[in-house]
């Protein structure tokens, strides 16, 4: 029963991690600029399906692919935030979720177009396959490899927010977009490298991804975007700290959902989602 | 009429009100000055119930209604203007001032009667409009002082008995802040009054008595002539300039 | 004040929807499926276009509505009149009691809380499959008509029955639009923050409008099903959800034709393009958002009477 416990948390905490990192670009851009992004999983699929041409069509080592799929993410998001997404940060919520739920849809056609509609794998170098025994009980490799990669970029960006002069730009453009431009900060172009990051680590996300959830063409529109959604609203708009903690607890709590109560299937996470936000409409972290 | 005690607020270290007191007697001219960030539109949003106190009550015409809602506390005659116009858009002036009659009747509710059909409602709006010379056209087109007089129509269609001016001539260029004088000097003597205001001459023209707040807290209250006098007001306004002159 | 007189353009409106009876009478069945989402687009307009409530959860009722007439054909009696009613309630209570919590949000927290009842529903009606049938859907019952003309293969009586529905509800609809309460509404929607200010009880309003809104798209649910004689889960899904709500922008919310426009083009569009090759819709439909929300702001109702006012 603790043994099945540990399974659980450990599954869970990893599933959270790959939450994480699909959701933290996510968040920061909502909260610094307020704008809607949902189509913010098409960058995970981008980083998706350039790790499979990667690995599959060049042959190159899945863990080389990684930070390939990190930068082509940021490449497509710079360019949509450059081209388009900057005329709507004034529009409303509704025309922001309609504009990018319109990009969203585009991405999914073009991934179908070039891809087909086929679900997607990569090939995993093969210390990454299997499972490992620890205390009587197996563990899954790469989920262990997803909770490291999780922690570790989360403690690279923990660091750049707090230590570096950027961090501390973006935070304060968080916080308080007009008394930074205020302060002389180029909000926009602190913007424009933020939503670059975020796209990276989506696509970084997507790419982890493969092995856990699959890569279909749909992924930019599936629920995997309502539960990128989930963490954010529960989190709290541009907080890291906040998405750390919602990716978590909804990662366990899906897992052990499905491990428990299966027949409820994704039920409990919707119930914890609307308790959670009636309790703390901006979030647990969120401010404004 | 309007009272207030020991009204407290903080926003975690921020202190936006401390221990303020009001007392509004029916009829008063009573104008509320102060610098930028002294608290005065927070005195309002408490007053008026947007905010909620940490401590203190509110009492008006003897009924306790520190716990009732904003728009409760309308109905009961405490009405307010917002200092940057809230009006409605694209509705129109008459629209919109038959919506607060509608509103302050209770008869906002009915959804099958035709609109054009209450007529009494859509008269009276009709007639406070004429009187504050607002033309009728869509909200957003009306020019920046007919769109404050619009914000007083609003207010006066409640019926106050008491009402809180937020700088009511706030951005008014001058050859329309005329009519807003005269709509101001021309509301009824059984209402009470409180406005905010920056423009000195504004305020010595209208108000009996001035209080002034700094800082989240009552500095003083007094006529005029004593406010004018007081050298802590000219030093709060004036610094210390105003002590070597 | 808001005219309330029938314009002319309305009459023409009316009578076009009469001619798939004579000029399509093949695609009677797809006129029936628009009849039926132009409602459900309706109301969603109402909070929406009306009132500014962004609701990515509407199909909860549509939905609710669909099963109820589905589990009173199916166990009580098939006849649909008085089978729409009680669906519509029903939709109607379970949106009065989400109205509740609905309408106290905003932003992204209602956005979040919408969606989140919408999938919390489709998930128990999933699981429910005793009471709904799960994902086989709720079947073995058969409505045979309506008013004493029978449901036959070419549809003309489904579509003069989703028709009438339609067109009741519209008239329902414009009257609230025209009435002391629309106007509440729409200064609910115009400055939410000045209507308690001038007494408004704003969540009262909202409440009101939310519930309306659910009985409305609780007959549409419950027209499909007498039409069709069968519910699936789909009625509950999220797709079904945030296909009206691209339907009604596309059309133009807050101008009471919007959902009704709204829906003819987007399911005309998806019965001509997802055929050759549903990837293609996907292209197109995205587009379309994406040009819609660039250039015409306001829906494509928006554009026109922008274009009629540009003259001047």
């Amino acid at each position: 029963m603790l043994s099945s416990l540990a399974g659980v948390l450990f599954d869970g905490f990893a599933y959270g991690m790959l939450l994480f990192l699909l959701s933290v670009g996510l968040t920061v851009t909502l909260g610094m600029m307020n704008f809607v992004n949902l189509a913010h999983c098409s960058f995970a699929a981008v980083g998706g399906y350039c790790t499979v041409s990667v690995v599959n069509r060049l042959g190159w080592n899945f863990l080389a692919a990684l930070p390939i799929a990190f930068a082509v993410g940021a490449l497509v998001a710079v360019l949509l935030e450059r081209t388009l997404f900057r005329r709507l940060y004034r529009r409303s919520d509704l025309d922001q979720c309609l504009f990018t739920i319109g990009i969203a849809f585009m991405s999914i056609a073009a991934f179908a177009w070039f891809y087909s509609t086929e679900p997607q794998s990569a090939r995993v170098p093969s210390y990454l396959v299997g499972s490992f025994q620890l205390m009587g009980r197996n563990f899954v490799v790469y989920r262990l490899f997803l909770m490291l990669m999780g922690l570790a970029i989360t403690a690279a960006l923990v660091l750049a927010l707090e230590r570096t002069r950027f961090g501390a730009q973006v935070r304060a453009a968080v916080d308080n977009q007009r008394m930074a431009r205020g302060l002389g900060i180029d909000v926009d172009r602190a913007f424009m490298i933020t939503f670059a990051l975020g796209g990276g680590l989506a696509a970084l996300g997507g790419a982890l991804a493969i092995e856990v959830i699959g890569l279909e063409s749909t992924l930019p529109l599936s629920v995997i975007l309502v539960y990128v959604l989930i963490v954010v609203a529960v989190g709290g708009l541009g907080s890291i700290r906040g998405s750390l903690v919602a990716a978590i607890v909804l990662g366990i709590t899906d897992t052990a959902g499905k491990y428990y109560f299966p027949w409820l299937g994704a039920f409990l996470i919707y119930l914890v989602m609307v308790a959670l936000l009636m309790w703390r409409p901006l979030g647990l972290f969120g401010k404004r | 009429m309007l009272s207030a005690r020991n009204l407290d607020k903080s926003f975690g270290s921020l202190v936006v009100a401390q221990d303020v007191a009001l007392e509004l007697p029916k009829g008063a001219r009573h104008a509320l000055i102060g610098p930028n960030g002294a608290g005065k539109t927070t005195l309002i949003n408490l007053l008026t119930g947007m905010l909620a106190p940490d401590s203190g009550t509110i009492v008006l015409d003897g009924a306790d209604i520190t716990h009732l809602k904003p728009y409760q506390r309308v109905h009961r005659g405490l009405t307010r203007t917002f200092q940057i116009n809230t009006l409605f858009p694209r509705l129109s002036a008459l629209e919109s001032v038959t919506l607060a009659v509608l509103e302050r009747e209770g008869a906002a509710h009915g959804w099958w009667r035709p609109l054009g059909g209450e007529r009494a409602v859509i008269d009276e709006a009709a007639g406070i409009l004429d009187s504050l010379k607002i033309p009728n056209r869509e909200t957003r087109e009306l020019a920046y002082g007919q769109q404050r007089l619009l914000e007083i129509a609003l207010a006066l269609a409640t019926r106050p008995r008491v009402l809180l001016l937020d700088e009511p001539a706030a951005g008014v260029p001058k050859d329309e802040s005329h009519a807003l004088f005269s709509a101001i000097e021309s509301l009824s003597d059984e209402l009470t009054i409180l406005f905010i205001e920056h423009d000195m001459n504004v305020v010595f023209r209208f108000a009996s008595r001035i209080i002034v707040m700094v800082g989240g807290r009552i500095l003083l209250e007094g006529t005029p002539e004593e406010v004018g006098r007081d050298p802590r007001v000219r030093e709060v306004y004036l610094g210390s300039h105003a002590r070597a002159a | 004040m808001a005219n309330a007189k029938f314009h002319p353009l309305e009459y023409a409106f009316w009578a076009c929807t009469l001619l798939p009876f004579v000029l399509a009478p093949n695609y009677l069945s797809l006129a029936s499926q628009i009849a039926i989402t132009a409602l459900f687009a309706l109301s969603l307009d109402l909070i929406l276009g009306y009132a500014g409530i962004v609701s990515l959860g509407h199909a909860a009722f549509f939905g609710v509505g669909a099963y109820a007439a589905g589990l009173i054909a199916k166990h009580y009696w098939t006849e649909p009149l008085s089978g729409m009613l009680v669906a519509a309630a029903a939709a109607g209570v379970l949106g009065y009691a989400l109205s509740h919590i609905v309408v106290r949000f905003r932003h992204l927290a209602l956005i979040m809380l919408t969606l989140g009842f919408g999938l919390l529903l489709a998930e128990a009606a999933n699981s429910a499959s005793d009471l709904t049938g799960g994902a086989d859907g709720l079947q073995g019952f058969h409505v045979p008509g309506v008013l004493g003309f029978k449901f036959d293969m070419f549809g003309r009586t489904a579509y003069a029955y989703a028709l009438a529905v339609l067109f009741v509800a519209f008239l329902v609809a414009r009257r609230i639009i025209h009435s002391p309460f629309g106007l509440a509404l729409r200064g609910i929607r115009e400055n939410a923050t000045r209507m308690p200010a001038i007494g408004a009880p704003s969540l009262a309003h909202l409440r009101k409008a939310y519930t309306m809104a659910a009985v409305m798209a609780g007959a549409a649910g419950a027209v499909l099903t007498h039409t069709t004689s069968t519910v699936s889960l789909e009625v509950l899904s999220f797709g079904r959800s945030a296909d009206v709500l691209v339907m009604l922008i596309l059309g133009g919310a807050g101008r009471l034709y919007g959902g009704l426009v709204g829906a003819i083009i987007y399911m005309v569009a998806r019965d001509q393009f997802s055929g050759v090759n549903p990837q293609y819709w996907y292209f197109w439909i995205g587009l379309l958002l994406v040009a819609v929300v660039l250039l015409l702001p306001n829906g494509i109702l928006g554009g026109l009477s922008a274009l009629r006012k540009k003259p001047r």
